[in-house]
C-alpha cells in the first residue's frame, strides 16, 4: 500500500487539541467517581459514606466543566444546542449509531443525575439544610434507583469518548475496537485514585480507603493488559507510535502511571505513609497522559 | 428523487490548469487567499496542497520520474468530495446538518453546522474540513444551488479538456467505461475507474479514471465506514464496565470490616 499500513491514513484530523484530551480526562473522572460513589453507597459500609459524598462532589462538577469544555471546543458554540434539537424542525435530534449523539444526550443526562446526587451528598452530610433531599440519596428506595441508573449512565460517559474516537477513520483511532474499554478502565483507576487522594488530604481513616486502593491495584492490572491488548491489535498500525508520543506512553503511561503504581501497591512498606498518595497521583498523572497520547497522536499521523 | 447525479473525472485528459478550482472558489464565494497567507508549498505547481473549507476542488500534480529526469510522466487529478452513496460524513453527523439531496448528493447545512469536527475524521477521503471564515465544516455541495435550477456544477463547466464531467450516474458510468476500453486497447493497461461500483460505500458518485494505484493518488485503496467499529467498540467497553463493577463489588462488599479498620489506622 506505497508504505502506508491503512487505508485510515488518507483520512484528515479534526484538530480536536487540549480542551478535548481535557474533557476526556474529567468526563472520565466525572463518570468513575460517580460509578464508585454509587458502588460504595450499594454495596459498601455505613462508614464509608462520606467517601460516596466525596465521589458525588468530584463527579458534578467534573462533569460542568466537562460541558463546558466541550461548547468552548465547538466551532460555532453558540449552537451547541444543535447535538439535542434539530436545529430546522426543534425535534430531539437522536441517532443511536453516531457515539457523539448518544454521547450528548448521555452527558446531559448524567450531568442531571450528577446534580441531584451532588445536592444529596450535600443533604445527606448536613452540609446543607434541606432535609427533603436527603430522600434522594441512598439507602431510601429512590437514592437507590438515581445512584444505580446515574452510576450506568456515569460509565457510559466515561467509555463513549473512546467508541466515539474508533467511530472515526482516523489512524490508530479507528483501527481497535478497545479505546472505549481502555478509557472506562482508566476512568475507574484516575477516580480512585482522586478519591483516595482527597479522603487522605482530608485524613480521613474509613475502612474504604483501603478498598479503593486494593481495588485501584486490580484495576490498574486490567487497565495494563487492556493497553497492551490494544497495542496488538492495532497490527502494523503500531508503527505510528513510532514517535516522541509513543515514548510519552511507553515511560508516562506504562512505567509511570501503571507499573510503578502496581509495585507500590504490591510492596507497600517502600514509601511508608506516602506509599498511597504516591500511588494515586502517578495513577492520575498516567491517566492524563493516556488521553494526551491517544488524542494528539493519531492527529500528528 | 431526481436520478442521482455526479462527476466523472477522467484524469488522463487533465492538463493541470486550476480552472476548475477557480470557477468553484468564484461560484461558491471562497477566499482566494489562505488566511492572507500566500506562500509557495514547494511541491511540483500544487500551492493549494489539500481540499479544506475554502478549497473544495484541487488539483494534484503527481511527478513520477526516473532519478535521472531522463523518462518519466505527470499525473494530473482534480480532487472533490466523493459524495458517497453510503457517506460517512452524513452517518455520524450528530446535528444532522449534514444531509442527501434530491440528485443523491451529500451537502452540509451551513444553519445547522455548529462545527463538531466529527465529520472531519469520519470521511476516509480527507475533503471536509473548517472554514475559518464561518467557524462551520465546509466542502464541494456539487454546486447545490446550481443543480436546483437546472444548471452544470461551476466546474465542470469550467473545465476546458472535459477532464470532469457531469452527468446522471447511469450515462457517466458507460461513458467511463467506454474510455477505459478505450485506453486499453490503446496500449494504456493500467487504466481502471476508481469508486463506479457499488463495492466502494456503495458507489461515490464522484468517480475517477486512474492510470495508478489509488495512493499514488493519495485515495484511500480501502475506505471504510466508521461505523464497522460501533459494535465491537460498544460490547468491549461493555466488557470493560462489568469487570471494572466486579472488582468494585469484590472489593466493597462489606467482609472482614473489623480487621481492615484496624489496618486503616494511620
Amino acid at each position: 500500500m506505497n508504505g502506508v499500513p491503512s487505508s485510515t491514513f488518507f483520512s484528515a484530523p479534526p484538530d480536536w487539541g487540549w480542551l478535548i484530551a481535557l474533557y476526556f480526562f474529567f468526563g472520565g473522572l466525572a463518570g468513575g467517581c460517580y460509578f464508585l460513589a454509587s458502588l460504595i453507597d450499594l454495596f459498601g459500609r455505613s462508614e464509608d459514606r462520606p467517601l460516596s459524598h466525596l465521589g458525588y462532589y468530584i463527579a458534578f462538577p467534573c462533569i460542568a466543566i466537562g460541558g463546558l469544555l466541550l461548547t468552548v471546543d465547538l466551532g460555532r458554540p453558540e449552537r451547541f444546542w444543535h447535538m439535542l434539537i434539530e436545529s430546522n424542525t426543534y425535534r430531539p435530534m437522536f441517532k443511536y449509531w453516531s457515539p457523539m449523539s448518544i454521547g450528548s444526550w448521555a452527558v446531559m443526562i448524567f450531568g442531571i443525575f450528577a446534580f441531584v446526587s451532588f445536592l444529596g451528598a450535600l443533604a445527606d452530610s448536613e452540609r446543607i439544610p434541606w432535609a427533603a433531599w436527603r430522600k434522594v440519596h441512598p439507602p431510601s428506595l429512590l437514592g437507590r434507583c438515581i445512584a444505580v441508573i446515574g452510576g450506568i449512565f456515569g460509565f457510559y460517559v466515561a467509555g463513549y469518548t473512546g467508541v466515539l474516537l474508533a467511530v472515526t477513520n482516523r489512524p490508530i483511532w479507528s483501527d481497535t475496537p478497545l479505546l472505549g474499554m481502555l478509557f472506562i478502565v482508566s476512568a475507574a483507576s484516575t477516580s480512585a485514585a482522586l478519591m483516595i487522594l482527597l479522603a487522605k488530604k482530608s485524613r480521613w481513616t474509613m475502612p474504604g480507603i483501603l478498598d479503593l486502593h486494593r481495588m485501584d491495584a486490580w484495576v490498574i492490572a486490567l487497565e495494563f493488559i487492556v493497553l497492551i491488548a490494544l497495542m496488538i491489535s492495532l497490527g502494523p498500525v503500531f508503527r505510528a507510535w513510532l514517535s516522541a508520543w509513543g515514548l510519552l506512553l511507553l515511560i508516562g503511561v506504562i512505567g509511570v502511571g501503571m507499573l510503578v503504581p502496581l509495585a507500590l501497591s504490591w510492596r507497600t512498606q517502600w514509601l511508608g505513609d506516602w506509599n498511597m498518595k504516591t500511588t494515586a497521583v502517578l495513577i492520575l498523572l498516567g491517566g492524563f497522559l493516556l488521553r494526551l497520547v491517544i488524542v494528539f497522536s493519531a492527529q500528528g499521523v | 428523487m431526481a436520478e442521482p447525479m455526479g462527476f466523472y473525472t477522467d484524469t488522463t485528459v487533465c492538463i493541470g490548469c486550476k480552472a476548475c478550482e477557480v470557477a468553484c472558489k468564484e461560484w461558491n464565494q471562497l477566499p482566494s487567499t489562505n488566511g492572507g497567507e500566500n506562500t509557495l508549498s514547494g511541491d511540483s505547481y500544487d500551492n493549494t496542497r489539500k481540499l479544506d473549507g475554502i478549497h473544495w476542488r484541487h488539483v494534484k500534480f503527481i511527478e513520477q520520474f526516473t532519478e535521472d529526469r531522463k523518462d518519466g510522466r505527470w499525473l494530473l487529478m482534480s480532487d472533490v468530495c466523493k459524495h458517497c452513496v453510503h457517506a460517512a460524513c452524513l452517518e455520524v453527523c450528530p446535528t444532522g446538518a449534514i444531509t442527501r439531496t434530491e440528485f443523491d448528493t451529500v451537502v452540509i447545512q451551513s444553519d445547522a453546522c455548529n462545527g463538531c469536527r466529527d465529520c472531519i475524521s469520519a470521511c476516509p477521503f480527507g475533503v471536509i474540513d473548517i472554514n475559518p471564515v464561518s467557524g462551520i465544516a465546509q466542502k464541494c455541495t456539487l454546486c447545490y444551488d446550481r443543480l436546483q435550477v437546472g444548471m452544470e456544477p461551476a466546474c465542470s463547466k469550467a473545465c476546458p479538456t472535459e477532464s470532469i464531467q457531469f452527468g446522471t450516474i447511469n450515462e457517466l458510468k458507460g461513458r467511463a467505461e467506454k474510455r477505459v476500453e478505450q485506453l486499453q486497447q490503446g496500449g494504456e493497461k493500467r487504466a481502471y475507474l476508481y469508486g463506479a461500483d457499488e463495492k466502494m460505500l456503495g458507489g461515490l458518485n464522484s468517480f475517477y479514471l486512474l492510470v495508478d494505484k489509488p495512493e499514488v493518488y493519495g485515495l484511500p485503496p480501502d475506505p471504510k465506514m466508521p461505523t464497522r467499529n460501533l459494535k465491537p467498540a460498544s460490547m468491549f467497553s461493555l466488557l470493560g464496565a462489568v469487570l471494572v463493577g466486579l472488582i468494585g463489588i469484590f472489593n466493597f462488599r462489606d467482609r472482614g470490616a473489623p480487621a481492615r479498620k484496624e489496618e486503616a489506622q494511620p
